[in-house]
């Protein structure tokens, strides 16, 4: 969860003539993080102790003269930096009173942005893109300064960010409706250009924000239309690359926009999953788009929410865990807090605040799509531009990408779908394929459930052995399969979905029992499986009992499980410990998948009262004859396969006799069933107390070494050396 | 080294009674400690817990509560009297009747100039300190109801009074009382009995701190008379509590056998202004009441109905785990309460009523080493002597060849004439004594049982020399100078010249008794003698302290010896030093002049002083090694400290004439079958 505290303010603002212009620049830290430098619009910079809420020092240029540049401060020679008009470099101490009286130097080309950050040496950006060290520079200040960007384009935004070693340098472009975005590695210097994907409305990112995170930088930036989407750069390799890449982005998040767009708004990331909007209207709340937001981009959510008064000017600063928002006539300080989201609260503040959150293309189970039964779609339904088309055509030989396999799926015929998922997936490089295989499955599924000739079950099968996909991810998908018979497609699902909810297991459940025999020997199911289920079938066929043991007769109360095999008929053992299995192998390995499958035995049980008396009875003899298996010598379990543990078998026998007990007690041919069961229940019972006997001799046997009888008075004889 | 037969006797139902009591006197760090019977125990915290002094009880004596002042000891209890202690000659100084009924507890305030008891009538009375007595000074405003526990602001203005059922506070100047607080009873069937204020604590801050018989610690403002909170930390009485002295902490006895602590911090690391009194830490070392409680600067000490004394380090008052951070129990007293004749094989065991006269054994078998022999002669009472008179016994000694027997209380000393024939034994009582022998600290027989030493006060040893039928004053050894304070080890050597004895100052004289003058002090050493032997050959003394360090002397030469110079260069292993119960016995082996057998209640030690001493690297309990080992191999692991674990709890080990040890093992799982139930505490799944 994330919350806003209560704010306070830093300074009075003073408005500018031209209303829509922010009269602050910037703001930037300096060594003490309780100090703010803000650099107004137009002459001062003032030095603020943030938890005082007071100004320590202020620095202004002569009239006539403008600020073009927010101050920074460089964190190695503990010194201030600004630029005014443009091109006069000035820098000045805490104690310098005058900054007319400060260092000037003044360079021959314009400057954007003096960026600074601790651990790094500030840097000059150029308005037409080249960078320097502002040591070198002031060194020469004269010195020729080369043209990066082309004629039009313009230099909208721009960062520094100092990793371990490295240096960057971030600035986005502008060109004739075009987004660049340009990283400049400092030492060895690298520049390397990004195309940024076109919006559809063509419009320009509103705002940016860039951090960096696991080695990687992570710009974040927001359009007009509410979309804040996420690119991910990596911060080491791709140095070698040549020429304009485009650079891929993510949807993080798309905020409700209310009538029109958004004019002045702002997206920083505050950490991996939560990034805080100003600008932005709130959805519960009135129109009016002065709002400071906390969203959750995990789970789509408004975490927190704070009107600010008056305008805002699509400014946000965020440091050590304060926002910065200038709004009306005021700067001022909301400290925030993030905590990890946990789904709890994330579900609890949905259904607070009722927000109807948008659909997005995030396979991380989207909590509101699962709540309210929706089902997830890709949430930009890309139209496809003339480009793109172009694209597919030319590359469709090689491998198509996740949004055209996906407008495949809805469309394309069953074989061209089936393998060209079977490409995408066994491409399997591609790093969000978490997110892409949840989103296949869920069009393939939406596709099948309205074209009942649609089935593709290799391809699902696939997708489901990439081991991404869960149940919630894709609820429709184990049904579907089941609805299909495609019993291979269940087994897998339920192996690998940890999240079956228990009516989708009983489902599964009943299925599997009213399944005839035939039509399940003929499927191939996991081989691993099947073999444990014949060595547990051949198990008994083999009879005989180990080192010649022969059981004694059955008696009445014989408890130990050995003797169990053995039922009421005992004349007939062999012949019955044959027979036994009550099911075919297939079937009996689809039981076990479901015997294995976790599951709450409150939720459980209403469910199971929907099998009727024939299919309890048919599982009932199923589980005796697995426990009966078990029980003996004979069978040694083979180490490492998956199978059904004695206490799950007991569990489920407990709980289908806890769910038809009075019907069963009627049936007349549940009579020997239920009396056998009674008989393992005895064994049980006397198994535990035989272990709780045996338990104080054991017991003794630790105390054996002190029970040494202790009289009072005897002659012993030791010996010392 | 060879074998022993080992005469292995528990038949010393030796049973120590509870604590009731205690008191810490910071400026000494001494801590007074009474028992039920009457009896009270002074120990040395600066010098290892060390009991360096006990004054026997008496059966008249009930002592509730003591309390220092500056050095002297007062005591009060329900049979109606304030006593002081005359610490020097370990005996009551005088005992003042109050008349106010049974007398509950006793305080003093922090100037040291009065002193307060709480009575049964109802009444609190001041008594002014004078120098060499007390004296009756004015009653507060007579409350009706006992007052059972009082506790004085440190000002000396305030008294608070923990009653029946309320706490009052009076004003000291006024007399009167100022504040009524209302302690609620306990719950359930309990509502109907009063709610007893077992203990009260007044903090300088005017905060009052109670614990009752309702289970409840509570926090009052004593300015208001206000409940600021309260914390029931059991279903069973709260009996005791103790205040640290930055008043930080309180702690709370209970009757489950929890020392509960309670701290004055903040909640929140936020706002550390905001302080108030928080339940933290709940120490369990006993199983039935804790009666008595102390918290010190470094460590909680607890006493109570489980005999024992719990010495519970706070772990944050120390940097590194230490010798001192140690938990300590002390279960025995650091004195012998056994005697041996080793000529005849008899055993005397004190009893603060009566004595016991053993015969041990016999057995005339062989056996392999672990083997237990076959009784010849089973081992037998024969005599169990009960003393006269209401005080108890405070120390007893047996001839070495079993003729003679003595004891001593705190108001006359017993010599008996013992005469065994075959299976008769007949006692006759010596009859005249002479006058100047009217008690003993300590006593002692010479070796061959021609005299007896009995330590007097003033550090005076009396010696009294036995005849056949009558016993002689011959001469009283006193020191010209030095310590007053009472002499509670003495050893004479085998061949009658040498007589040592030890006070409780630390210092050892040895006197010459056939010129009956002192031969010498031995060298003071900062730690008490716990223990002392003169060697029968060489007339060495080998001298065990309570911080365990050990030193050999030679009497004859004046000056330690050379193996004690080596032993102290080395410096003793590690694990001999981190024992942490005292040395309490010294003998010798006659038969091999090396050997010295000591005894602590853990474990016995033959030291071997022809074999080279252990360095800090060697393994110092090696015994389960060498067993191990070949013949070839063994004699490079031998060191000279050869330790026995195989008997625990031990009351005294020594070495009979005939080269069989006795060892008196007082099992503690026998002394707690003894003690009374503890309350029934609700245990999962009973």
């Amino acid at each position: 969860m994330a919350t806003l505290c209560e704010g306070f303010t830093l300074c009075g603002l003073v408005q500018t003539q031209n209303a829509s212009d922010s009269p602050i620049q910037g703001i930037e830290l300096d060594e003490d993080s309780d100090h703010a430098v803000v650099t107004d619009s137009t002459r001062s910079v003032t030095l603020y102790k943030v938890s005082d809420q007071k100004p320590l020092g202020s620095w202004t240029v002569k009239q006539g003269q403008l600020l073009t540049c927010p101050a920074v401060f460089n964190f190695q020679t503990k010194e201030y930096v600004v630029v005014s008009d443009n091109k006069v470099i000035r820098v000045w101490k805490d104690e310098d009173l005058n900054l007319d009286k400060a260092f000037k130097a003044t360079v021959t080309a314009d400057v954007w942005r003096v960026h600074s950050a601790p651990g790094g040496e500030p840097v000059v950006l150029f308005q037409r893109g080249a960078v320097r060290f502002l040591d070198s520079l002031l060194s020469a200040p004269q010195q020729p300064i080369e043209d990066v960007l082309s004629e039009e384009e313009v230099i909208r935004w721009s960062a520094s960010i100092v990793a371990e070693e490295q240096h960057f340098v971030l600035f986005t472009t502008e060109q004739n409706g075009e987004c660049c975005l340009y990283v400049q590695r400092l030492n060895p210097n690298t520049l390397q250009k990004y195309r940024l994907e076109r919006e559809d409305s063509g419009a320009s990112p509103l705002s940016f924000s860039a951090s960096l995170r696991d080695k990687h930088l992570n710009l974040l930036y927001l359009y007009p239309n509410g979309c804040v989407y996420q690119s991910v750069v990596a911060a080491r390799g791709y140095v070698g690359l040549e020429g304009v890449q485009d650079l891929p982005r993510s949807l993080r998040l798309r905020l409700p926009v209310g009538e029109g767009e958004l004019g002045a708004a702002s997206a920083v990331a505050l950490d991996e999953a939560h990034v805080a909007v100003v600008g932005v209207p709130h959805p519960s709340a009135r129109t009016g788009k002065d709002f400071l937001c906390i969203w959750n981009t995990n789970f789509q959510t408004l975490q927190a929410g704070k009107e600010m008064a008056g305008r805002i000017h699509g400014q946000v600063w965020c440091y050590l865990g304060k926002l910065f928002v200038p709004h009306g006539k005021a700067l001022s300080i909301i400290p925030y807090e993030c905590q990890k989201s946990s789904l709890a609260s994330a579900l609890g503040k949905l259904r607070h605040t009722g927000i109807a959150v948008s659909k997005s293309s995030v396979a991380v189970p989207s909590w509101n799509t699962l709540l309210h039964g929706d089902q997830p779609q890709g949430p930009t339904k890309i139209v496809e531009t003339r480009k793109s088309k172009l694209s597919r055509k030319s590359q469709s030989a090689q491998a198509l990408t996740v949004d055209q396999v996906l407008e495949l799926i809805k469309t394309g015929p069953v074989d061209e779908v089936q393998r060209e998922v079977e490409v995408l997936v066994s491409r399997g490089d591609a790093q969000d394929l978490q997110l892409s295989v949840g989103q296949l499955a869920c069009h393939l599924v939406a596709r099948s459930q309205a074209e009942t000739a649609f089935y593709t079950p290799v391809a699902l099968a696939q997708l489901v052995q990439t081991q991404f996909l869960c149940h919630s991810v894709c609820p429709g998908l184990l049904l579907l399969s089941l609805e299909h018979k495609d019993y291979f497609l269940c087994q897998l699902c339920l192996q690998l979905f940890p999240d079956i909810p228990e009516v989708v297991t009983c489902a599964c459940l009943k299925t599997f029992i009213s399944v005839p025999d035939g039509d399940v020997e003929m499927v191939s199911l996991e081989p691993d499986s099947v073999s444990f289920m014949e060595g547990l079938v051949a198990a008994g066929a083999r009879g005989g009992q180990q080192n010649g043991f022969s059981p004694p007769l059955f008696e009445e109360d014989s408890c130990d499980a050995n003797h169990q095999p053995k039922p009421p008929q005992d004349k007939k053992n062999h012949t019955l410990q044959l027979e036994a299995c009550p099911v075919g192998l297939h079937k009996a390995v689809l039981l076990n998948e479901v015997l294995q499958t976790p599951y709450s035995d409150n939720f459980l049980l209403p469910h199971l009262k929907d099998l009727d008396t024939q299919q309890v009875i048919l599982f009932l003899q199923y589980l005796q004859f697995v426990y009966l298996k078990y029980s003996q010598d004979v069978y040694t379990q083979t180490a490492g396969l998956r199978s059904p543990t004695m206490t799950q078998i007991i569990d489920w026998v407990c709980l289908l006799l806890d769910a038809h007990f009075t019907v069963l007690v009627m049936a007349p041919d549940a009579k020997g069933l239920l009396s056998n069961l009674q008989s393992f229940v005895k064994s049980q019972v006397k198994l535990f107390s035989e272990l709780g006997k045996i338990e104080s001799s054991l017991q003794e046997l630790h105390k054996m070494k002190l029970s040494k009888d202790i009289s009072q008075y005897s002659i012993e004889v030791i010996e010392l050396f | 080294m060879g074998e022993f037969k080992v005469h292995r006797v528990r038949f010393f139902d030796y049973m120590p009674t509870a604590i009731r009591a205690m008191a810490f006197n910071a400026h000494t760090e001494r801590l007074a400690l009474a028992r039920m019977d009457g009896s009270v125990e002074i120990f040395n915290f600066t010098d290892h817990y060390f009991q360096e002094k006990v004054i026997p009880g008496k059966d008249s004596r009930s002592t509730e509560s003591l309390c220092w002042v500056g050095g002297r000891l007062f005591s009060a209890g329900l049979n109606g009297e304030i006593t002081e202690y005359d610490l020097e000659n370990l005996r009551p100084k005088y005992s003042l009747e109050a008349y106010g009924g049974p007398i509950w507890t006793i305080i003093s305030n922090t100037q040291g100039t009065q002193l307060a008891i709480g009575c049964e009538d109802g009444t609190v009375k001041l008594f002014e300190v004078l120098e060499e007595h007390i004296q009756f000074e004015r009653n507060l405003d007579r409350q009706k109801g006992r007052i059972i526990s009082l506790s004085w602001h440190p000002s000396g203005t305030h008294i608070a009074a923990g009653m029946m059922d309320m706490i009052r506070v009076f004003d000291v100047p006024t007399g009167h009382a100022v504040q009524r607080l209302l302690v609620d009873r306990g719950f359930g069937g309990s509502k109907s009995q009063e709610t007893v204020v077992w203990s009260v604590a007044f903090l300088s801050d005017h905060t009052v701190v109670s614990g009752d018989s309702a289970g409840k610690v509570q926090v009052w403002d004593g300015h208001t008379g206000t409940l600021v909170k309260t914390h029931l930390v059991t279903k069973w009485d709260v009996l005791a509590l103790s205040v640290s002295k930055d008043e930080s902490s309180v702690v709370a006895g209970t009757s489950e056998g929890t020392v509960i602590q309670f701290q004055f911090i903040a909640p929140t690391l936020h706002q550390q202004q905001d302080k108030e009194w928080v339940r933290t830490r709940t120490f369990k070392n006993h199983t039935h009441d804790v009666r008595a409680l102390a918290e010190i600067e470094t460590a909680i000490v607890s006493g109570g109905m489980d005999t024992h004394l719990v010495v519970r380090p706070l772990l944050e008052k120390f940097d590194e785990k230490s010798h001192a951070s140690g938990l300590r129990k002390i279960h025995f007293p650091h004195r012998n309460l056994v005697s041996c004749a080793k000529k005849a094989g008899l055993l005397l065991f004190q009893f603060p009523g009566q004595l016991e006269l053993w015969r041990l054994g016999d057995s005339d078998g062989h056996g392999k080493p672990g083997d237990r022999l076959p009784l010849k002669r089973k081992p037998e009472k024969l005599l169990l002597l009960k003393r006269k008179g209401e005080d108890h016994i405070c120390c007893s000694a047996l001839s070495s060849c079993g003729g003679w027997l003595a004891y001593s209380t705190v108001s006359c000393v017993r010599i008996y004439r013992l005469q065994t024939d075959n299976n008769n034994i007949s006692i006759t009582k010596v009859s005249k004594l002479p006058k100047a022998l009217r008690s003993a600290h300590q006593l002692c027989f010479s070796s061959d049982s021609s005299k007896m030493f009995a330590a007097s006060s003033q550090s005076s040893v009396l010696v009294i020399a036995l005849t056949q039928s009558e016993c002689k004053y011959v001469h009283t050894l006193k020191p010209k100078s030095g310590s007053r304070q009472p002499i509670h080890l003495m050893t004479t050597s085998v061949d009658g010249k040498w007589l040592a004895a030890a006070n409780s100052d630390c210092e050892i004289r040895v006197y010459n008794l056939q010129k009956l003058k002192l031969h010498c002090i031995v060298p003071v050493y900062g730690s008490c003698p716990s223990a002392m032997g003169i060697h029968p050959t060489t007339n060495n003394m080998t001298v065990v302290h309570a911080d365990q360090q050990l030193f050999e002397y030679s009497i004859v030469e004046k000056q330690y010896t050379d193996w004690s110079r080596k032993l102290q260069k080395q410096g003793l292993h590690n694990v001999w030093l981190d024992r942490d119960t005292p040395v309490t016995h010294v003998t010798f082996n006659p038969k091999n002049p090396n050997q010295v057998v000591l005894h602590d209640m853990h474990m016995f030690c033959i030291i071997d002083q022809s074999l080279p001493l252990p360095d800090q690297k060697t393994q110092f309990y090696n015994q389960m090694t060498l067993r191990s080992l070949s013949e070839q191999e063994r004699p490079s692991h031998l060191h000279a400290f050869k330790i026995c674990k195989t008997f625990q709890d031990l009351l005294c080990v020594s070495l009979l004439d005939d080269q069989s040890l006795v060892v008196v093992e007082r099992p503690l799982l026998a002394i707690t079958s003894q003690l009374p139930a503890p309350v029934r505490q609700k245990k999962f799944a009973t």
